[in-house]
Protein backbone atom coordinates (compact mmCIF):
# COMPACT_ATOMS: atom_id res chain seq x y z
CA UNK A 1 0.00 0.00 0.00
CA UNK A 2 2.99 2.18 0.93
CA UNK A 3 4.65 1.10 -2.29
CA UNK A 4 1.78 1.97 -4.37
CA UNK A 5 1.14 5.62 -3.01
CA UNK A 6 4.62 6.52 -4.34
CA UNK A 7 4.48 5.03 -7.56
CA UNK A 8 4.09 7.24 -10.98
CA UNK A 9 0.52 6.44 -12.45
CA UNK A 10 1.93 4.62 -15.41
CA UNK A 11 3.55 2.24 -12.86
CA UNK A 12 0.63 1.76 -10.89
CA UNK A 13 -0.69 0.13 -13.60
CA UNK A 14 2.26 -1.54 -15.23
CA UNK A 15 4.34 -2.37 -11.92
CA UNK A 16 2.40 -5.73 -10.20
CA UNK A 17 5.60 -5.78 -7.36
CA UNK A 18 5.46 -4.01 -3.89
CA UNK A 19 8.42 -1.90 -4.56
CA UNK A 20 8.19 0.99 -7.19
CA UNK A 21 11.35 1.28 -9.61
CA UNK A 22 10.78 4.89 -9.45
CA UNK A 23 10.42 6.50 -6.42
CA UNK A 24 7.42 9.30 -6.65
CA UNK A 25 6.02 11.67 -3.88
CA UNK A 26 4.10 13.25 -6.26
CA UNK A 27 1.10 11.35 -5.07
CA UNK A 28 1.32 12.95 -1.71
CA UNK A 29 1.43 16.43 -2.98
CA UNK A 30 -1.35 15.42 -5.41
CA UNK A 31 -3.36 14.02 -2.63
CA UNK A 32 -2.87 16.52 -0.38
CA UNK A 33 -4.03 19.40 -3.03
CA UNK A 34 -6.40 17.43 -5.26
CA UNK A 35 -9.67 19.17 -3.84
CA UNK A 36 -10.70 22.54 -3.86
CA UNK A 37 -9.10 22.58 0.15
CA UNK A 38 -5.95 20.61 1.73
CA UNK A 39 -6.43 17.77 2.58
CA UNK A 40 -4.52 19.31 6.09
CA UNK A 41 -8.02 20.78 6.71
CA UNK A 42 -9.44 17.36 6.98
CA UNK A 43 -6.81 16.25 9.03
CA UNK A 44 -7.51 19.19 11.34
CA UNK A 45 -11.00 18.95 11.27
CA UNK A 46 -10.75 15.16 12.12
CA UNK A 47 -7.78 15.45 15.20
CA UNK A 48 -10.58 18.20 16.58
CA UNK A 49 -13.57 16.23 16.60
CA UNK A 50 -11.08 13.58 18.16
CA UNK A 51 -9.29 14.97 20.97
CA UNK A 52 -12.67 16.72 21.98
CA UNK A 53 -14.06 13.69 21.88
CA UNK A 54 -11.18 12.20 24.01
CA UNK A 55 -12.08 14.79 26.43
CA UNK A 56 -15.74 14.38 26.80
CA UNK A 57 -15.34 10.59 26.93
CA UNK A 58 -13.06 10.45 29.83
CA UNK A 59 -14.68 13.21 31.92
CA UNK A 60 -18.44 12.40 31.45
CA UNK A 61 -17.92 8.22 31.93
CA UNK A 62 -15.56 8.80 34.65
CA UNK A 63 -18.60 10.87 36.24
CA UNK A 64 -21.24 8.09 35.85
CA UNK A 65 -18.70 5.06 36.46
CA UNK A 66 -17.94 6.09 39.86
CA UNK A 67 -21.62 6.66 40.45
CA UNK A 68 -22.31 3.34 39.79
CA UNK A 69 -19.51 2.02 41.16
CA UNK A 70 -18.87 3.38 44.33
CA UNK A 71 -22.22 5.15 45.64
CA UNK A 72 -25.33 4.31 47.08
CA UNK A 73 -28.28 5.82 45.71
CA UNK A 74 -32.01 5.04 44.70
CA UNK A 75 -32.42 2.99 41.32
CA UNK A 76 -28.88 1.93 40.68
CA UNK A 77 -28.96 -1.27 40.12
CA UNK A 78 -31.76 -0.51 37.22
CA UNK A 79 -30.04 2.63 35.85
CA UNK A 80 -27.27 0.29 36.03
CA UNK A 81 -29.12 -2.63 33.53
CA UNK A 82 -30.11 0.27 31.70
CA UNK A 83 -26.39 1.22 30.82
CA UNK A 84 -25.67 -2.25 30.16
CA UNK A 85 -28.66 -2.51 27.62
CA UNK A 86 -27.80 0.71 25.82
CA UNK A 87 -24.10 -1.24 25.40
CA UNK A 88 -26.44 -3.28 23.04
CA UNK A 89 -28.10 -0.87 20.92
CA UNK A 90 -26.88 -0.37 17.98
CA UNK A 91 -25.88 2.82 16.70
CA UNK A 92 -28.01 2.77 13.66
CA UNK A 93 -31.19 2.44 15.23
CA UNK A 94 -31.03 5.88 16.69
CA UNK A 95 -29.18 7.45 13.81
CA UNK A 96 -32.28 8.93 12.37
CA UNK A 97 -34.24 10.43 15.08
CA UNK A 98 -31.26 11.41 16.31
CA UNK A 99 -30.65 13.63 13.28
CA UNK A 100 -34.08 15.14 13.22
CA UNK A 101 -33.34 15.97 16.50
CA UNK A 102 -29.89 17.84 15.98
CA UNK A 103 -31.03 19.28 12.64
CA UNK A 104 -34.16 20.73 14.66
CA UNK A 105 -31.88 22.47 17.05
CA UNK A 106 -30.24 24.20 13.89
CA UNK A 107 -26.92 22.10 15.02
CA UNK A 108 -26.41 20.25 11.65
CA UNK A 109 -24.43 22.15 9.84
CA UNK A 110 -24.82 24.81 12.00
CA UNK A 111 -22.18 27.16 13.08
CA UNK A 112 -20.40 24.20 14.53
CA UNK A 113 -20.86 21.25 12.77
CA UNK A 114 -19.38 19.12 15.20
CA UNK A 115 -21.71 19.47 17.91
CA UNK A 116 -23.85 16.79 16.68
CA UNK A 117 -20.62 14.56 16.63
CA UNK A 118 -19.47 16.05 20.39
CA UNK A 119 -22.38 16.28 22.55
CA UNK A 120 -23.50 12.62 22.92
CA UNK A 121 -19.92 12.13 23.95
CA UNK A 122 -19.59 14.76 26.77
CA UNK A 123 -22.72 13.07 28.09
CA UNK A 124 -21.33 9.34 28.54
CA UNK A 125 -23.17 7.77 26.10
CA UNK A 126 -20.37 5.46 25.17
CA UNK A 127 -21.35 2.88 27.66
CA UNK A 128 -18.52 0.72 26.81
CA UNK A 129 -15.85 3.34 28.56
CA UNK A 130 -18.46 3.47 31.39
CA UNK A 131 -18.80 0.06 32.10
CA UNK A 132 -14.42 -0.23 31.98
CA UNK A 133 -14.32 2.04 34.16
CA UNK A 134 -17.13 0.68 36.96
CA UNK A 135 -15.03 -2.87 36.30
CA UNK A 136 -11.84 -0.74 36.91
CA UNK A 137 -12.77 1.14 39.94
CA UNK A 138 -14.67 -2.23 41.67
CA UNK A 139 -10.95 -3.19 41.77
CA UNK A 140 -10.02 -0.40 43.72
CA UNK A 141 -9.84 -1.12 47.70
CA UNK A 142 -12.83 0.43 49.29
CA UNK A 143 -10.63 0.54 52.57
CA UNK A 144 -9.45 3.73 51.04
CA UNK A 145 -12.82 5.05 50.61
CA UNK A 146 -13.45 4.16 54.30
CA UNK A 147 -10.68 5.81 55.45
CA UNK A 148 -11.30 9.10 53.25
CA UNK A 149 -14.74 8.87 54.71
CA UNK A 150 -13.23 8.90 58.07
CA UNK A 151 -11.31 11.58 57.87
CA UNK A 152 -14.36 13.45 56.81
CA UNK A 153 -14.23 13.57 53.39
CA UNK A 154 -17.57 13.77 50.99
CA UNK A 155 -18.23 11.42 48.07
CA UNK A 156 -17.04 14.49 45.80
CA UNK A 157 -13.76 14.45 48.22
CA UNK A 158 -13.49 11.07 47.99
CA UNK A 159 -13.93 11.26 43.67
CA UNK A 160 -11.12 14.15 43.72
CA UNK A 161 -8.94 12.79 45.92
CA UNK A 162 -8.67 8.64 45.83
CA UNK A 163 -10.73 7.61 42.47
CA UNK A 164 -9.71 9.84 40.19
CA UNK A 165 -5.81 9.63 40.92
CA UNK A 166 -6.17 5.99 40.85
CA UNK A 167 -8.34 5.59 37.57
CA UNK A 168 -5.55 6.48 35.33
CA UNK A 169 -4.62 3.55 33.74
CA UNK A 170 -8.37 3.37 32.59
CA UNK A 171 -8.77 6.83 31.73
CA UNK A 172 -5.55 6.27 29.58
CA UNK A 173 -7.27 3.15 28.01
CA UNK A 174 -10.00 5.20 27.42
CA UNK A 175 -8.56 7.99 25.82
CA UNK A 176 -6.88 5.53 23.22
CA UNK A 177 -9.34 3.93 22.23
CA UNK A 178 -11.68 6.89 22.19
CA UNK A 179 -9.17 8.73 20.17
CA UNK A 180 -8.94 5.50 17.46
CA UNK A 181 -12.47 4.96 17.17
CA UNK A 182 -13.25 8.52 16.31
CA UNK A 183 -10.44 8.70 14.12
CA UNK A 184 -11.51 5.86 12.04
CA UNK A 185 -15.16 6.56 12.70
CA UNK A 186 -17.26 7.21 9.47
CA UNK A 187 -20.91 6.65 9.95
CA UNK A 188 -21.63 9.08 11.90
CA UNK A 189 -19.67 11.53 10.39
CA UNK A 190 -20.90 10.50 7.35
CA UNK A 191 -24.54 11.50 8.54
CA UNK A 192 -23.72 14.87 10.40
CA UNK A 193 -20.40 16.98 7.86
CA UNK A 194 -22.40 18.13 4.75
CA UNK A 195 -20.18 20.69 3.74
CA UNK A 196 -16.98 19.51 2.56
CA UNK A 197 -14.93 22.67 4.32
CA UNK A 198 -16.55 20.66 7.43
CA UNK A 199 -15.35 17.09 6.25
CA UNK A 200 -13.46 14.78 8.88
CA UNK A 201 -10.71 12.67 7.17
CA UNK A 202 -12.62 9.25 5.96
CA UNK A 203 -15.21 11.73 4.97
CA UNK A 204 -12.82 13.26 2.31
CA UNK A 205 -11.36 10.00 1.77
CA UNK A 206 -14.62 8.87 0.15
CA UNK A 207 -14.96 11.69 -2.34
CA UNK A 208 -11.69 9.85 -4.20
CA UNK A 209 -14.13 7.09 -4.97
CA UNK A 210 -16.24 9.70 -6.20
CA UNK A 211 -13.67 10.47 -8.86
CA UNK A 212 -12.90 6.27 -9.47
CA UNK A 213 -11.05 8.09 -12.57
CA UNK A 214 -7.63 5.75 -12.90
CA UNK A 215 -5.58 8.93 -12.03
CA UNK A 216 -6.83 9.28 -8.41
CA UNK A 217 -5.85 6.17 -7.56
CA UNK A 218 -2.02 7.56 -6.48
CA UNK A 219 -3.21 10.59 -4.33
CA UNK A 220 -5.85 8.26 -2.92
CA UNK A 221 -3.28 5.52 -1.99
CA UNK A 222 -1.52 8.70 -0.10
CA UNK A 223 -3.85 9.94 1.66
CA UNK A 224 -5.20 6.53 2.83
CA UNK A 225 -1.67 5.60 4.04
CA UNK A 226 -1.66 9.39 5.49
CA UNK A 227 -4.84 9.11 7.16
CA UNK A 228 -3.42 5.46 9.02
CA UNK A 229 -0.98 7.17 10.38
CA UNK A 230 -2.17 8.52 13.73
CA UNK A 231 -3.82 5.25 14.52
CA UNK A 232 -0.49 3.39 13.64
CA UNK A 233 1.78 6.19 15.38
CA UNK A 234 -0.82 5.11 18.77
CA UNK A 235 -0.58 1.61 18.38
CA UNK A 236 3.29 1.50 18.50
CA UNK A 237 3.13 3.90 21.69
CA UNK A 238 0.31 1.84 23.35
CA UNK A 239 0.58 -1.31 21.95
CA UNK A 240 1.17 -2.96 25.43
CA UNK A 241 -1.63 -1.21 27.13
CA UNK A 242 -4.01 -1.91 24.22
CA UNK A 243 -3.70 -5.14 24.55
CA UNK A 244 -3.67 -4.96 28.51
CA UNK A 245 -7.16 -3.14 27.63
CA UNK A 246 -8.69 -5.32 25.92
CA UNK A 247 -7.79 -8.27 27.48
CA UNK A 248 -9.45 -6.68 31.00
CA UNK A 249 -12.66 -5.33 29.59
CA UNK A 250 -13.13 -7.04 25.98
CA UNK A 251 -13.01 -4.14 24.38
CA UNK A 252 -13.58 -3.88 20.70
CA UNK A 253 -11.26 -2.64 18.30
CA UNK B 1 -33.00 -10.31 27.76
CA UNK B 2 -29.66 -10.13 28.12
CA UNK B 3 -29.15 -7.97 31.16
CA UNK B 4 -29.80 -10.69 34.16
CA UNK B 5 -26.48 -12.27 33.08
CA UNK B 6 -24.41 -9.08 33.42
CA UNK B 7 -22.81 -8.62 37.49
CA UNK B 8 -24.13 -6.58 39.09
CA UNK B 9 -22.46 -4.68 41.20
CA UNK B 10 -25.22 -3.43 43.57
CA UNK B 11 -25.17 -7.23 44.38
CA UNK B 12 -21.75 -7.09 45.61
CA UNK B 13 -21.08 -5.88 49.25
CA UNK B 14 -24.62 -5.25 50.20
CA UNK B 15 -23.65 -6.57 54.13
CA UNK B 16 -21.19 -3.61 54.41
CA UNK B 17 -23.91 -1.36 52.41
CA UNK B 18 -26.52 -2.44 55.22
CA UNK B 19 -23.79 -1.82 58.08
CA UNK B 20 -23.48 1.70 56.82
CA UNK B 21 -27.41 2.31 56.23
CA UNK B 22 -27.48 1.73 60.21
CA UNK B 23 -24.42 4.24 61.00
CA UNK B 24 -26.79 6.98 59.79
CA UNK B 25 -29.44 8.00 57.22
CA UNK B 26 -27.64 10.95 57.08
CA UNK B 27 -24.55 10.13 55.17
CA UNK B 28 -26.92 7.70 52.73
CA UNK B 29 -29.06 10.56 51.82
CA UNK B 30 -26.26 12.58 51.08
CA UNK B 31 -24.46 9.74 48.87
CA UNK B 32 -27.76 9.22 47.59
CA UNK B 33 -27.44 13.07 46.18
CA UNK B 34 -24.20 12.89 45.14
CA UNK B 35 -25.02 9.41 43.39
CA UNK B 36 -26.96 11.81 41.21
CA UNK B 37 -25.09 14.20 40.40
CA UNK B 38 -22.21 12.57 39.69
CA UNK B 39 -25.02 10.36 37.22
CA UNK B 40 -26.31 13.63 35.70
CA UNK B 41 -24.10 14.05 32.13
CA UNK B 42 -24.87 10.72 31.59
CA UNK B 43 -28.75 10.68 32.71
CA UNK B 44 -29.28 13.58 30.75
CA UNK B 45 -27.36 11.67 27.91
CA UNK B 46 -29.43 8.70 28.17
CA UNK B 47 -33.12 11.02 27.52
CA UNK B 48 -31.97 13.19 25.30
CA UNK B 49 -29.96 11.02 23.03
CA UNK B 50 -31.37 7.66 23.45
CA UNK B 51 -34.43 7.37 25.19
CA UNK B 52 -36.18 10.48 23.49
CA UNK B 53 -34.95 10.03 19.91
CA UNK B 54 -36.10 6.31 20.20
CA UNK B 55 -39.78 6.97 21.00
CA UNK B 56 -39.43 9.55 18.41
CA UNK B 57 -37.93 6.83 16.44
CA UNK B 58 -40.92 4.49 17.15
CA UNK B 59 -43.48 7.32 16.42
CA UNK B 60 -41.49 8.34 13.13
CA UNK B 61 -42.04 4.71 12.03
CA UNK B 62 -46.00 4.83 11.59
CA UNK B 63 -45.56 8.23 9.56
CA UNK B 64 -44.35 9.45 6.30
CA UNK B 65 -41.93 11.75 7.68
CA UNK B 66 -39.44 12.58 5.05
CA UNK B 67 -37.66 15.29 6.86
CA UNK B 68 -38.79 18.01 4.06
CA UNK B 69 -42.38 18.82 5.40
CA UNK B 70 -42.38 20.28 8.79
CA UNK B 71 -43.73 18.08 11.64
CA UNK B 72 -47.13 19.41 11.81
CA UNK B 73 -47.99 18.07 8.34
CA UNK B 74 -46.51 14.52 8.83
CA UNK B 75 -49.21 11.97 7.81
CA UNK B 76 -49.67 9.07 10.17
CA UNK B 77 -49.46 5.96 8.34
CA UNK B 78 -49.80 3.72 10.55
CA UNK B 79 -48.02 0.18 9.95
CA UNK B 80 -48.18 1.13 6.03
CA UNK B 81 -44.08 1.26 6.75
CA UNK B 82 -43.90 -2.06 8.32
CA UNK B 83 -46.38 -3.61 5.44
CA UNK B 84 -44.10 -2.21 2.59
CA UNK B 85 -41.18 -3.74 4.24
CA UNK B 86 -42.63 -6.87 4.75
CA UNK B 87 -44.71 -7.62 1.37
CA UNK B 88 -43.69 -4.75 -1.58
CA UNK B 89 -39.79 -4.10 -0.78
CA UNK B 90 -37.96 -6.04 -2.77
CA UNK B 91 -34.40 -4.56 -1.55
CA UNK B 92 -35.62 -5.08 2.12
CA UNK B 93 -35.67 -8.45 1.64
CA UNK B 94 -32.79 -8.87 -0.29
CA UNK B 95 -30.56 -7.01 2.21
CA UNK B 96 -31.64 -9.00 5.08
CA UNK B 97 -30.61 -11.98 2.90
CA UNK B 98 -27.08 -10.08 2.13
CA UNK B 99 -26.59 -9.21 5.90
CA UNK B 100 -27.88 -12.48 7.07
CA UNK B 101 -25.15 -14.24 4.37
CA UNK B 102 -22.60 -11.86 5.35
CA UNK B 103 -22.86 -12.87 9.19
CA UNK B 104 -23.67 -16.50 8.60
CA UNK B 105 -20.31 -16.77 6.74
CA UNK B 106 -18.08 -14.36 8.15
CA UNK B 107 -18.97 -14.51 12.10
CA UNK B 108 -17.88 -18.54 12.66
CA UNK B 109 -14.97 -18.15 10.63
CA UNK B 110 -13.30 -15.21 12.09
CA UNK B 111 -14.19 -17.25 15.26
CA UNK B 112 -12.59 -20.04 13.76
CA UNK B 113 -9.55 -17.85 13.07
CA UNK B 114 -8.86 -15.96 15.96
CA UNK B 115 -9.53 -18.89 18.30
CA UNK B 116 -6.71 -20.83 15.95
CA UNK B 117 -4.53 -18.20 16.24
CA UNK B 118 -4.47 -17.63 19.80
CA UNK B 119 -4.11 -21.01 20.45
CA UNK B 120 -0.53 -20.51 18.48
CA UNK B 121 0.23 -17.51 20.12
CA UNK B 122 -0.71 -18.88 23.87
CA UNK B 123 2.89 -20.59 23.94
CA UNK B 124 5.93 -18.92 24.98
CA UNK B 125 8.15 -18.44 22.30
CA UNK B 126 10.56 -15.73 21.07
CA UNK B 127 8.70 -13.10 19.12
CA UNK B 128 5.17 -13.66 20.36
CA UNK B 129 4.52 -10.10 21.10
CA UNK B 130 5.30 -8.57 18.55
CA UNK B 131 2.89 -11.30 16.65
CA UNK B 132 0.34 -10.48 18.68
CA UNK B 133 0.01 -7.24 18.24
CA UNK B 134 0.88 -7.38 14.62
CA UNK B 135 -2.52 -9.85 14.32
CA UNK B 136 -4.38 -7.40 16.40
CA UNK B 137 -3.61 -3.80 14.70
CA UNK B 138 -6.18 -4.57 11.55
CA UNK B 139 -8.70 -5.18 13.95
CA UNK B 140 -7.88 -1.78 15.28
CA UNK B 141 -7.88 -0.24 11.97
CA UNK B 142 -11.12 -2.00 11.74
CA UNK B 143 -13.95 0.02 10.18
CA UNK B 144 -11.69 2.74 8.78
CA UNK B 145 -12.44 3.77 5.30
CA UNK B 146 -8.56 3.74 4.67
CA UNK B 147 -8.34 0.09 4.84
CA UNK B 148 -11.11 -0.47 2.72
CA UNK B 149 -9.94 1.48 0.37
CA UNK B 150 -7.26 -0.39 0.40
CA UNK B 151 -8.78 -3.44 0.28
CA UNK B 152 -11.04 -2.58 -3.10
CA UNK B 153 -8.54 -1.50 -4.68
CA UNK B 154 -6.77 -4.70 -3.75
CA UNK B 155 -9.03 -7.07 -5.08
CA UNK B 156 -10.11 -4.60 -8.33
CA UNK B 157 -9.18 -6.23 -11.88
CA UNK B 158 -5.59 -4.53 -11.83
CA UNK B 159 -5.29 -5.26 -7.70
CA UNK B 160 -2.22 -7.14 -6.17
CA UNK B 161 -4.68 -10.29 -5.80
CA UNK B 162 -5.00 -10.72 -9.23
CA UNK B 163 -0.91 -10.03 -9.78
CA UNK B 164 -0.76 -12.70 -7.13
CA UNK B 165 -2.57 -15.56 -9.09
CA UNK B 166 -1.00 -14.22 -11.92
CA UNK B 167 2.42 -15.52 -10.87
CA UNK B 168 0.58 -19.24 -10.82
CA UNK B 169 -1.29 -18.84 -14.12
CA UNK B 170 -4.53 -18.18 -12.18
CA UNK B 171 -6.88 -15.50 -14.14
CA UNK B 172 -7.97 -13.59 -11.69
CA UNK B 173 -11.61 -11.60 -11.80
CA UNK B 174 -12.57 -8.15 -11.08
CA UNK B 175 -13.94 -9.62 -7.12
CA UNK B 176 -15.25 -6.14 -6.32
CA UNK B 177 -17.19 -5.66 -9.54
CA UNK B 178 -18.34 -9.29 -9.82
CA UNK B 179 -21.69 -9.83 -7.95
CA UNK B 180 -21.06 -12.68 -7.20
CA UNK B 181 -18.11 -12.22 -5.52
CA UNK B 182 -18.14 -8.24 -3.64
CA UNK B 183 -19.57 -10.13 -0.86
CA UNK B 184 -16.54 -12.77 -0.33
CA UNK B 185 -14.33 -10.04 -0.65
CA UNK B 186 -15.82 -8.03 2.29
CA UNK B 187 -16.13 -11.26 4.06
CA UNK B 188 -12.50 -11.70 3.48
CA UNK B 189 -11.65 -8.30 4.64
CA UNK B 190 -13.79 -8.96 8.02
CA UNK B 191 -12.31 -11.88 8.64
CA UNK B 192 -9.14 -10.77 8.23
CA UNK B 193 -9.48 -8.45 11.28
CA UNK B 194 -9.54 -11.26 13.78
CA UNK B 195 -7.44 -9.55 16.25
CA UNK B 196 -9.85 -8.22 18.61
CA UNK B 197 -11.27 -11.85 19.41
CA UNK B 198 -8.29 -13.23 19.49
CA UNK B 199 -7.19 -11.10 22.13
CA UNK B 200 -10.19 -11.62 24.24
CA UNK B 201 -9.06 -15.54 23.68
CA UNK B 202 -6.15 -15.52 24.99
CA UNK B 203 -7.36 -13.94 28.14
CA UNK B 204 -9.44 -16.58 28.28
CA UNK B 205 -6.58 -19.13 27.40
CA UNK B 206 -4.42 -17.89 30.10
CA UNK B 207 -7.09 -18.52 32.65
CA UNK B 208 -7.08 -22.15 32.19
CA UNK B 209 -5.74 -23.87 35.34
CA UNK B 210 -2.38 -26.12 33.44
CA UNK B 211 -3.34 -29.07 36.16
CA UNK B 212 -6.48 -29.45 34.10
CA UNK B 213 -4.44 -30.50 31.36
CA UNK B 214 -1.86 -32.49 33.62
CA UNK B 215 -4.75 -34.39 34.79
CA UNK B 216 -5.84 -35.11 30.88
CA UNK B 217 -2.77 -35.90 29.39
CA UNK B 218 -1.82 -38.71 32.64
CA UNK B 219 -5.12 -39.96 31.74
CA UNK B 220 -3.72 -40.63 28.22
CA UNK B 221 -5.49 -38.06 26.46
CA UNK B 222 -4.04 -36.71 23.33
CA UNK B 223 -3.67 -33.47 22.10
CA UNK B 224 -7.32 -33.10 20.10
CA UNK B 225 -8.88 -34.70 23.10
CA UNK B 226 -7.37 -32.40 26.07
CA UNK B 227 -8.79 -29.80 22.90
CA UNK B 228 -11.86 -30.88 23.13
CA UNK B 229 -12.29 -32.25 26.71
CA UNK B 230 -10.43 -29.47 28.39
CA UNK B 231 -9.72 -26.09 26.00
CA UNK B 232 -13.18 -25.85 25.07
CA UNK B 233 -15.46 -26.34 28.13
CA UNK B 234 -13.21 -23.50 29.95
CA UNK B 235 -13.02 -21.51 26.85
CA UNK B 236 -17.04 -21.82 26.70
CA UNK B 237 -17.56 -18.48 28.15
CA UNK B 238 -15.10 -16.51 26.08
CA UNK B 239 -16.23 -18.24 23.24
CA UNK B 240 -19.72 -17.33 23.91
CA UNK B 241 -18.94 -13.59 24.59
CA UNK B 242 -16.88 -13.47 21.85
CA UNK B 243 -20.28 -14.81 19.65
CA UNK B 244 -22.24 -12.23 21.00
CA UNK B 245 -20.00 -9.47 20.19
CA UNK B 246 -18.82 -10.56 16.83
CA UNK B 247 -22.54 -11.79 15.29
CA UNK B 248 -23.87 -8.11 16.41
CA UNK B 249 -20.85 -6.15 14.79
CA UNK B 250 -21.71 -8.45 12.05
CA UNK B 251 -24.70 -6.99 11.33
CA UNK B 252 -23.61 -3.97 11.53
CA UNK B 253 -21.28 -4.00 8.67
CA UNK B 254 -21.29 -0.67 7.23
CA UNK B 255 -18.37 0.94 6.02
CA UNK B 256 -16.71 -1.75 3.70
CA UNK B 257 -19.68 -1.99 1.86
CA UNK B 258 -20.30 1.86 1.37
CA UNK B 259 -16.36 2.18 0.30
CA UNK B 260 -16.51 -1.24 -2.01
CA UNK B 261 -20.27 0.11 -4.01
CA UNK B 262 -19.87 3.94 -3.57
CA UNK B 263 -22.60 3.89 -1.41
CA UNK B 264 -25.00 2.07 -3.24
CA UNK B 265 -24.58 -1.57 -2.26
CA UNK B 266 -23.32 -2.74 -5.98
CA UNK B 267 -22.76 -4.15 -8.19
CA UNK B 268 -26.30 -5.86 -8.82
CA UNK B 269 -27.13 -5.25 -4.91
CA UNK B 270 -24.64 -7.84 -3.87
CA UNK B 271 -23.44 -5.91 -0.85
CA UNK B 272 -26.17 -4.16 -0.16
CA UNK B 273 -26.12 -4.19 4.08
CA UNK B 274 -29.42 -3.80 6.36
CA UNK B 275 -27.58 -0.81 7.46
CA UNK B 276 -26.37 0.44 4.21
CA UNK B 277 -30.16 -0.05 2.95
CA UNK B 278 -31.18 2.30 5.76
CA UNK B 279 -28.40 4.65 4.85
CA UNK B 280 -29.70 5.03 1.75
CA UNK B 281 -33.60 4.85 2.68
CA UNK B 282 -33.09 7.44 5.25
CA UNK B 283 -30.45 10.05 3.94
CA UNK B 284 -30.53 9.58 0.45
CA UNK B 285 -33.92 9.25 -0.18
CA UNK B 286 -35.20 11.15 2.51
CA UNK B 287 -37.88 8.42 3.47
CA UNK B 288 -37.09 8.75 7.07
CA UNK B 289 -40.18 7.06 8.64
CA UNK B 290 -39.55 4.17 6.32
CA UNK B 291 -35.83 4.28 7.41
CA UNK B 292 -37.40 4.52 11.46
CA UNK B 293 -39.22 1.15 10.74
CA UNK B 294 -36.51 -0.45 9.20
CA UNK B 295 -34.66 0.45 12.41
CA UNK B 296 -37.09 -1.00 14.76
CA UNK B 297 -37.16 -4.20 13.32
CA UNK B 298 -33.37 -3.88 13.13
CA UNK B 299 -33.53 -3.26 16.94
CA UNK B 300 -36.16 -6.24 17.55
CA UNK B 301 -34.06 -8.26 15.39
CA UNK B 302 -30.77 -8.05 17.23
CA UNK B 303 -33.03 -8.59 20.50
CA UNK B 304 -34.25 -11.65 19.51
CA UNK B 305 -30.63 -13.01 18.41
CA UNK B 306 -29.25 -12.20 21.59
CA UNK B 307 -31.86 -13.52 23.66
CA UNK B 308 -31.34 -16.91 21.69
CA UNK B 309 -27.72 -17.02 22.37
CA UNK B 310 -28.28 -16.48 25.66
CA UNK B 311 -31.25 -19.33 26.15
CA UNK B 312 -29.36 -21.63 23.91
CA UNK B 313 -26.18 -20.97 25.99
CA UNK B 314 -27.19 -22.35 29.23
CA UNK B 315 -26.73 -25.62 27.73
CA UNK B 316 -23.17 -25.46 26.59
CA UNK B 317 -21.37 -22.48 28.25
CA UNK B 318 -19.47 -23.28 31.04
CA UNK B 319 -18.70 -21.82 34.44
CA UNK B 320 -15.76 -22.92 36.09
CA UNK B 321 -17.06 -21.51 39.54
CA UNK B 322 -20.74 -22.97 39.11
CA UNK B 323 -22.30 -19.72 39.44
CA UNK B 324 -25.05 -18.55 36.94
CA UNK B 325 -23.45 -15.38 35.69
Amino acid sequence: MIGTSVKSQQEIVSNIGLLPKEFTPGNYVDGWTNFDLSFGRFFLNSAMVSLLTVVGNAVSCLLAAYAFARLRFRLRGMWFAIMIGTLLLPGHVLIVPQYILFRSLGLVGGEWPYLPLLIPQFLATEAFFVFLMVQFMRGIPRELDEAAKIDGASAFGIFRHVILPLSRPALVTTAIFSFIWTWNDFFRQLVFLSSLEDYTVPVALTLFIDSTSQSAVGPMFAMSVLSLLPVFLFFLAFQRMLVEGINTSGLKG
Amino acid sequence: MALTTVPDPTRRGTGSARARHGAGGRIRQSEGLAGYVFLSPWLVGLMAITAIPMLLSLYLSFTNYDILTPFSEVEWVGLANYERMFTSDPSYWHAVRVTLTFALVAVPLKLAAALGVALLLNRAWRGVGLFRSLFYLPSLLGGSVALAIVWVNMFNRDGAFNSMLALFGIEGKPWVNDPDWALETLMVLAIWQFGAPMVIFLAGLKQVPTELYEAASVDGAGRWRQFRAVTLPMLSPVIFFNLVLETINGFQGFTAAFVLSNGTGGPVDSTLMYTLNLYIKGFTDLEMGYASAMAWVFLIAIGVITAVFFSTGRFWVHYSDGEDR
